[in-house]
């Protein structure tokens, strides 16, 4: 991998970190406010369930975390571990396509779930 | 009466324990001297200016680097015990003394030279002290090159081939340094897996410089002009 | 390296702040496709979601989603510290701010243990 390449998966993953850093502040305050009172399929159904809005917002979220937490994992891979690049690259790689997939899939999932 | 550990032998050596006099006025060095002079000549050592001005002295004083001749006994000896060792992070040749040419390497590596863009006759470069890159630059300067942040970071420990604190650091002068003619080639020296932008922001080196340099904030400083660098396509 | 060596230079603040931010990550990384996983249940059925949120109702168990409440609070506050010290102009206070950030979130892991129980 070249150092520009190098350079620029740093920058991906600084970028990603802040919008994040937005989108991990309003899922907390929504976690918090979400338990109160127990917590439902029903009802997470009904809030999340067909709405756009919160379809839109889940899809960026596990788009910035595709990019962000696999290059973290392939610098802590790079500089605990004795993996050779490649596989510490290949690992990174598989890690992005898993939260891609599972995440997008839980993303679609519930907006196609209606209610709301 | 001091019980002294101190590392002898190469990389696989062992610690070995001497008693020392205690003395009212006392630096690791005193110590360290006094062990090779009156126990055991073979002992392997380094020191030069012995007042703080060199950096030769600089060892692992009970577990943080440090430059000997300015660490006082009572300021780290727990209960009248001491642990010498080389410092971290750098091949052992014999006992404390460590081999520096990794360290000078990544030195030049970094784009550490000056690269001069005038000749003999032309006028000096006007270059007002209050100028905010001038500020930045001087703010690296004091740099000796003792390797004491070097031994103090755990990403050169995780990553050997990490450029380290003092050599950021130093290209960071360069870069605001008015007078070089080096460029953005400098940038393209710092960036990469191996540059900057692997530094985690520990702050082990400010932590630890016996010149309180911030090596930390010169690396900073080479984040942003990576990062637009990048941006640029200029990399 | 000498063996047997004392490690002490790792004894303060920022380093700590490091980490927790290297193993907070490493664990909400690998977190995330369990959290996908669970919510993916959601397309099985509404029995399916309640007896999973029926399982982490049990003490333990909110007692560890805290924990990860905690690691994720731990997170975006030591980002943020370390976004504003890698791209806003240098301040000499920057410790200050990892009690800052610590504070934030212990304060985020309490307020959910509290709405939990």
């Amino acid at each position: 991998m070249s150092e520009v390449t190098q350079t620029r998966l740093w920058l991906a993953q600084r970028i990603s970190a802040m919008v994040l850093a937005v989108a991990v502040a309003i899922h907390l305050t929504g976690i918090i406010v979400a338990i109160q009172g127990g917590l439902s399929a029903a009802e997470i159904i009904g809030r999340v369930g067909g709405s756009f809005t919160l379809a839109a917002f889940y899809g960026v979220f596990v788009l910035a975390c595709a990019v962000h937490a696999p290059i973290g994992l392939r610098t802590v891979l790079a500089e605990m571990t004795d993996l050779k690049p490649v596989l510490v690259n290949g690992i990174a790689g598989a890690f992005t396509a898993v939260i891609l997939l599972m995440g997008m899939q839980a993303v679609l999932g519930f907006y196609g779930l209606g209610g709301g | 009466m001091l019980v002294v550990e101190i590392w002898r032998g190469g990389e696989d050596g062992r610690f070995q324990s001497f008693d020392v006099p205690r003395l009212e006025n006392q630096t690791v060095l005193d110590v360290v001297t006094y062990v090779q002079r009156k126990l055991d000549p073979g002992l392997s050592y380094r020191f030069s200016c012995r007042v703080g001005m060199c950096g030769s002295c600089a060892m692992t004083v009970n577990g943080t680097p440090r430059w000997t001749c300015r660490t006082h006994v009572s300021r780290v000896a727990e209960d009248g015990q001491l642990q010498i060792a080389p410092l971290r992070n750098l091949p052992v040749i014999k006992d404390l003394s460590v081999d520096m040419r990794n360290f000078f390497d990544k030195l030049a590596k970094a784009g550490g030279a000056f690269q001069s863009t005038k000749a003999r006759t032309d006028n000096f470069a006007q270059i007002p002290p209050a100028d905010p890159q001038r500020k930045q630059a001087d703010a690296g300067i004091e740099c000796i090159g003792c390797a004491v942040c070097y031994a103090a970071c755990d990403v050169v420990t995780w990553k050997p081939t990490y450029l380290g604190p003092a050599a950021l650091n130093r290209a960071w002068t360069l870069v605001n340094d008015a007078r070089d003619g080096m460029g953005d080639k400098r940038l393209s020296l710092v960036a990469g897996d191996d540059g900057c932008i692997a530094c985690h922001s520990q702050q082990g080196c400010q932590e630890h410089c016996p010149k309180s340099l911030s090596p930390t904030a010169a690396i900073a400083g080479l984040k942003r002009s990576v990062a637009v660098a990048a941006l640029k396509g200029k990399l | 390296m000498a063996v047997g060596m004392k490690t002490r230079h790792r004894n303060h603040s920022t380093w700590w702040a490091f980490a927790l931010h290297r193993i907070s990550g490493v664990v909400l990384a690998l977190y995330l496709p369990v959290h996908f996983q669970v919510l993916a249940l959601a397309m099985d059925g509404e029995a399916v979601l309640d007896e999973a949120l029926k399982w982490s109702d049990q003490p333990l168990v909110k007692l560890a989603e805290a924990g990860l409440i905690f690691l994720l609070a731990a997170h975006l506050t030591g980002g943020i510290r370390l976004l504003a010290l890698e791209f806003l102009p240098w301040r000499n206070w920057q410790k200050s701010l990892v009690a800052a950030s610590g504070g934030l979130s212990l304060a985020a892991g309490l307020l959910f243990l509290v709405n939990a129980f």
